[in-house]
């Protein structure tokens, strides 16, 4: 039997496309999510003030995304309008991070090995915090709609292993903020074996805050940032 | 590209260019919003609900308070003796309800996620303006039920973060059941017993008010309502439900607890056990 003409095998298909979508995401600045004492801490080296990479879903739940910012903002305005439409309908208890990943999953998924369009170039986390460290949640979502239920640290974009090392060399489930937010930044900064600075005002920061009532997410400060920097 | 095609979500899902929970929910679930659901044929009938009364909105030196009495009414029933009428409706703006409790509900509600929404999908507030012009949309599209009988008349007062001076900065917003919005001006009540409060706020409100003064010409306000309108209800001091009363400053929304409200509230009742009238406004 003869091959048609241009007849590319499944295999290759979907490794160029996993090929294709790796590089791009590779090719942006790290975000890190990560557990502390108080619930979640999101971190992002990102000199616009006014694109975030980091955003609030519903009360307990955080978006953090890397890759292509119109595609991940398509995504997040869904979500938004996904759990909006179901505590609305619902009650607020009812919107939870698990519905939301798999959406998310869903859609990732079908993009994916859908014949025409390219994939998304988007790694997501989704992230839950509950009453107590132990029921946090965090999702990482790939470009092909896998779904991961990760412990305590997510890391996505360039330089990922390096810095998801050295969390995980310093994290514990008790960390205060502060301790955590330098932890992270020194990540961040010492990536691959370099050592640059970054100024607060270049790092979106955020947080869950499990202490705080209804809505949970807060962004924290250029001020706020420098300060707990600073107090090292 | 079309994300929609055989995915979980709906086309209004990813819909770019509107930030309006509303208008999202009119694209993919009309039948989620309040005055959507007049059926033919039922337009003449009109339906008997339990009404809410009395709100009342003070402008202070600091900010804005917005207080509301418990009472629902059917008809010459008590329908509820401790309904809450007055609810925030984002950090720095609250929203009472006047008319039929169901529906206004329902209102605020849609309105809570209405500012949430607006909030987190472009990562800044609205302006109080454009708060209380959402509001007022949201009324117009219920005309169709407001004509059956079942009307909402909310109120709404907030703090403007713009205005630099804080005794300026509390403004009120009354509305009127087409969605015509009209800022007042110092102080406003809506409600069945709001021409009573209306009359003691008249006599009792200075321009260097403080949030405490505001918060105890309110429940003045509010018993005179009662004392006058049989669907107001008076403080209940026997079953402890007192006046919910909430306050929007600098520091943004605050609900007074109940131990506070039950202090004053027994104050002014104490006070009117020797006046009944309620505090003498020098003629002079």
């Amino acid at each position: 039997m003869t091959m048609p003409f241009g007849y590319v095998s499944p295999e290759q298909v979907m490794k160029d496309r996993a090929d294709y979508a790796r590089k791009g995401i590779a090719r942006g600045r790290a975000v890190l999510v990560m557990t502390y004492a108080d619930g979640i801490l999101f971190v992002a080296e990102n000199p616009s003030s006014a694109l975030h990479k980091i955003s609030e879903i519903y009360d307990r739940i955080g978006f953090a995304a890397v890759g292509k910012y119109n595609e991940f903002e398509n995504l997040r305005v869904a979500g938004v309008r996904m759990a909006d439409l179901r505590g609305y309908s619902y009650d607020r208890r009812d919107v939870t991070g698990r519905a939301l990943a798999n959406t998310y999953a869903q859609i990732l998924g079908t993009i994916f090995s859908s014949g025409g369009d390219k994939p998304f170039e988007v790694e997501i986390t989704v992230a839950e915090v509950g009453e107590t460290s132990a029921t946090d949640q965090l999702y990482r979502l790939t470009y092909d709609g896998s779904v991961a239920d990760e412990q305590d640290i997510v890391v996505m974009g360039g330089s990922a292993d390096s810095i998801g090392n050295a969390l995980r060399e310093g994290h514990r489930a008790d960390l205060p903020l502060d301790e955590g937010l330098r932890l992270a930044v020194s990540a961040l900064t010492n990536a691959d074996g370099e050592n640059r600075e970054i100024a607060a005002a270049s790092l979106e920061v955020a947080i869950l805050d499990r202490t705080r009532p209804r809505r949970t997410f807060r962004r924290l400060p250029d001020a706020a940032v420098a300060q707990s920097l600073g107090a090292s | 590209m079309d994300l929609s095609d055989g995915l979980t979500l709906p086309a209004a899902f990813f819909m770019p260019g509107t930030s309006s929970f509303s208008d999202f929910l009119a694209n993919h679930s009309p039948d989620l919003l309040p005055g959507k659901r007049l059926q033919a044929g039922v337009a003449s009938m009109t339906v008997e609900a339990p009404h809410g009364t009395t709100i009342v909105a003070i402008a202070h030196t600091t900010g804005v308070i917005l207080a509301g009495d418990r009472r629902a009414t059917m008809g010459n029933v008590i329908a509820q003796r401790d309904m809450e009428k007055v609810f925030q409706a984002d950090e720095y703006s609250a929203v009472g309800i006047a008319g039929t409790a169901g529906v206004a509900v329902e209102l605020v509600r849609l309105f809570q996620v209405e500012l949430e929404h607006y909030e987190k999908i472009e990562g800044v507030t609205l302006s109080l303006e454009g708060k209380a012009n959402r509001l007022s949309l949201l009324i117009r599209n219920n005309l169709p039920m407001a004509m059956q009988g079942l009307a909402v008349v909310p109120m709404f007062a907030g703090y403007d973060l713009e205005v630099t001076d804080p005794a300026a900065a509390g403004r009120i917003f009354s509305y009127d059941v087409t969605g015509g919005r009209y800022e007042e001006r110092k102080f406003h009540s809506v409600g069945s017993g709001s021409v009573y409060a209306r009359g003691a706020l008249k006599k009792l409100y200075r321009d260097d008010f403080s949030e405490s003064d505001a918060v105890l010409s309110s429940v003045h306000a509010l018993y005179d309502a009662a004392d006058d309108d049989a669907a107001t209800g008076g403080p209940d001091l026997t079953r402890r439900i007192y006046p919910v009363i909430t306050s929007v400053t600098a520091a943004g929304f605050r609900r007074l607890g109940d131990d506070e409200v039950a202090g004053i509230t027994e104050q002014v009742v104490n006070e009117r056990m020797e006046h009944p009238g309620g505090p003498q406004a020098p003629l002079q």
